[in-house]
Formats: structure tokens, sequence, C-alpha cells
């Protein structure tokens, strides 16, 4: 199976990682050089410098015979634009967008572009723990 | 009218200054702190701070009412596009132009439907190229919801159609001359229009058929 991720920050990279250890053939693509140090200096995967907007780019990490595409760079709206490219220009059907701002990730996640926002999942995990710190006080002054 | 005008830059602002000079309503937004406090001196509350591409940005500035129009004028591409698409898919708004800033991603606002664009580049490089002529086919106009260019060529002496009618050329599917100009004259192409050497002759094609007109009218 092969997959590309484009924007290799600490997100990026990190997942990069992890799918090649799963046994994916991984393709990382950025347009700074440095995120190759992210990646580590051993990287067996393939990296492509370049902007995920450049159709170009695109091709040369394979974009045709990829299985699954995840979109992870810093801007929100290049995420967007490039998701939508990869999806409907190149017909991947498996594609994963990275959306900081809640509000455009649902928008177009109900549009059919799978979106995930890390805004969403810290603030649910954030309140989620402040809610058992509370049952755990409640429970103290009961007792 | 209402106009709903994103990124308060060279662009954005001149609009938005000719815009309400006419007398329609103007909402300028603008991000850059600098930016903005310019562009209040000038405009007072016709300009709002903040990035157009969030909801409760877009939704103060009124987009919810909506605008007539929406104008993404800002330096980012990718920013001009979600702009475009929140307002067409999420806002209902009837029109909206995008500003392309670079030229290769005119494919990207075409693919995701957003029409028509702008790209001062392309345009730039179109009068370019009709000035200073290094292709021998030249592009005019792109009609681009039509799907159809228009683009002039220039018959040259040795060219394998000078001196034949029109209706005998074997121009390739998708593709028909509309008019030839001679002497400073320009006449609509018929099938009894003949060729000549240095005739400047308009042609209406679908993209992609320049090779095959190139070969007809020019190398034969």
């Amino acid at each position: 199976m092969k997959a590309i991720v484009i924007g290799c920050g600490r997100v990026g990279s990190s997942i990069a990682k992890q799918l090649l250890q799963e046994g994916w053939d991984v393709t990382a693509v950025d347009e700074r050089e440095d995120a190759l140090t992210r990646l580590g200096e051993d990287w067996p995967g393939t990296f492509v410098l370049g902007h995920g907007m450049d159709v170009d780019v695109l091709r040369a990490a394979g974009i045709d015979d990829a299985d699954a595409v995840v979109v992870s760079t810093d801007g929100d709206n290049t995420n967007l634009v490039v998701g939508q490219v990869v999806q409907k220009r190149f017909g991947v059907e498996c594609v994963v967008v990275r959306v900081l701002d809640p509000a455009r990730a649902k928008f177009y996640n109900e549009r059919g572009l799978t979106t995930i926002s890390p805004t969403s999942t810290a603030i649910e995990a954030l309140t989620d723990t402040v809610r058992a710190c509370a049952v755990g006080l409640r429970q103290e002054v009961t007792t | 009218m209402y106009v709903l005008i994103a990124g308060g830059g060279k662009v954005g602002s001149n609009v938005a200054r000719l815009l309400l000079r006419a007398g329609h309503e103007v909402t300028v937004i603008e991000q850059r702190g600098d930016r903005f406090t310019r562009l209040e001196e000038e405009f007072e509350h016709a300009v709002q701070r903040g990035d157009a591409t969030e909801l409760h940005v877009l939704e103060r500035a009124g987009i919810k009412r909506p605008p007539d129009l929406v104008l993404a004028a800002t330096g980012d591409d990718e920013d001009n596009l979600i702009i475009c698409q929140l307002a067409k898919e999420k806002y209902g708004v009837p029109k909206v132009i995008a500003r392309v800033n670079d030229p290769r991603n005119q494919a990207h606002f075409d693919l995701l439907g957003i029409s028509p664009t702008v790209c001062a580049t392309s345009n730039i490089l179109a009068l370019v190229e009709h000035e200073v002529p290094e292709h021998d086919l030249i592009h005019l106009l792109e009609l681009r919801r039509e799907n159809l260019e228009i683009v002039e060529v220039q018959i040259a002496d040795n060219s394998p159609v000078a001196g034949k009618r029109v209706e005998t050329l074997r121009l390739p599917d998708g593709a028909r001359l509309i008019s030839v100009m001679r002497g400073g004259e320009s006449e609509i192409a018929v099938g009894s229009t003949e060729l000549k050497p240095g005739d400047q002759v308009l042609a209406i094609l679908q993209p992609g058929k320049e090779d095959e007109l190139r070969r007809v009218l020019l190398k034969g």
C-alpha cells in the first residue's frame, strides 16, 4: 500500500514514520528541506521537495498510484485545497486532511472531505479531563 | 449592490474605493494590522479586521445577508479559493470573483468550480505575447466557462494554406476560423475566404487543439 504525506512538520513526520513502520510504502512531501531532519537521518522512505499545490510535485510523489494521502501542512486552507485536488483530480479515495479550525473542518467534512481537527480533539480531551477531576473532587467531598 | 471584499491590499482597496464612489455598499476584510489601520482611516466602518477564511469573521462582515458579490482578492490563492467556496456553497452568495496570484493555480480554481477568476500575470503575459510574438500562435482570450479559446495565427509565406479557401481546409474538430485581417481590414472568415501570406487569422477552438490547428495552418 502506498501513502503520501504532504506537509512534514511535527504531525506529518510522525504519521509518515508510523505508517512506514506498519509496512506502508511512504512518500513524504515538504517545501522545506529541513523537514528531512524531522523524518530522521535514516529515513528509508521517499522524500519529495516541493509544495502540495504544485501538480508536478504531486506527480513526482506518485499521486497517480497512491492508496492514501495525508495532508498536514501548517496551513488550513492549503490543506483543504490540496485535499480536494487530490480527491477530485487524481481520484484518491482515502484522503485525510488536517484542519485546525473546527468550523471549516466541519463544513468540509459535510461536503465529503475527511477532515480531522486537532483543535476539536484537544478541546474534547481537555474538557473530559476536567470533568473527570470534578467527579474525583466531588467523591472526596462526600467521603 | 452589497459587495464583500476579502483582502485590503492594492487590488481590494482600489476596487473598494471605486465601488463606494459609485454608491455601492462595501465591506473590506483585512487581516494585517498595519494595513487595517490605514484602511480604517479612509473607509471607516466599511473595513473590518480579521481572517476572511474564518466563518465568524465572514459572518461579522455580513456574509449571511448574503452580499450580491464576494471578491476574494487576497495575495494567497488557497485563501481566495476557500473564501469563494464558503461564500457560494455555505452562504449562498450568488456571485464570486477570485483573484489568482500564481497562474499555476488556475487549474485548481477551475477544478473546484470557482469562476470567474482574474490573474494579472496571465493577462500581462498574453499582452506580451501579443506585442512581441515569440510563438506562431497567440492566445488572445480564454472563455473559461465555455471551455473555448480564441487565438491569432499569422499565415506565413510558406504556409501550406496560403492561396487556399477556408472551405477546403482540414481543420481539426472543435476549431473554426473567425476572421481574417489583411491590410488593416478585417472580414469574417467564410467558406470562400481565400487565405494569403501575411493574413492574421483569428480562430476559436477547444483548449488542447492548438497543435492540430498549428499543423494545418502553419506546418502542413
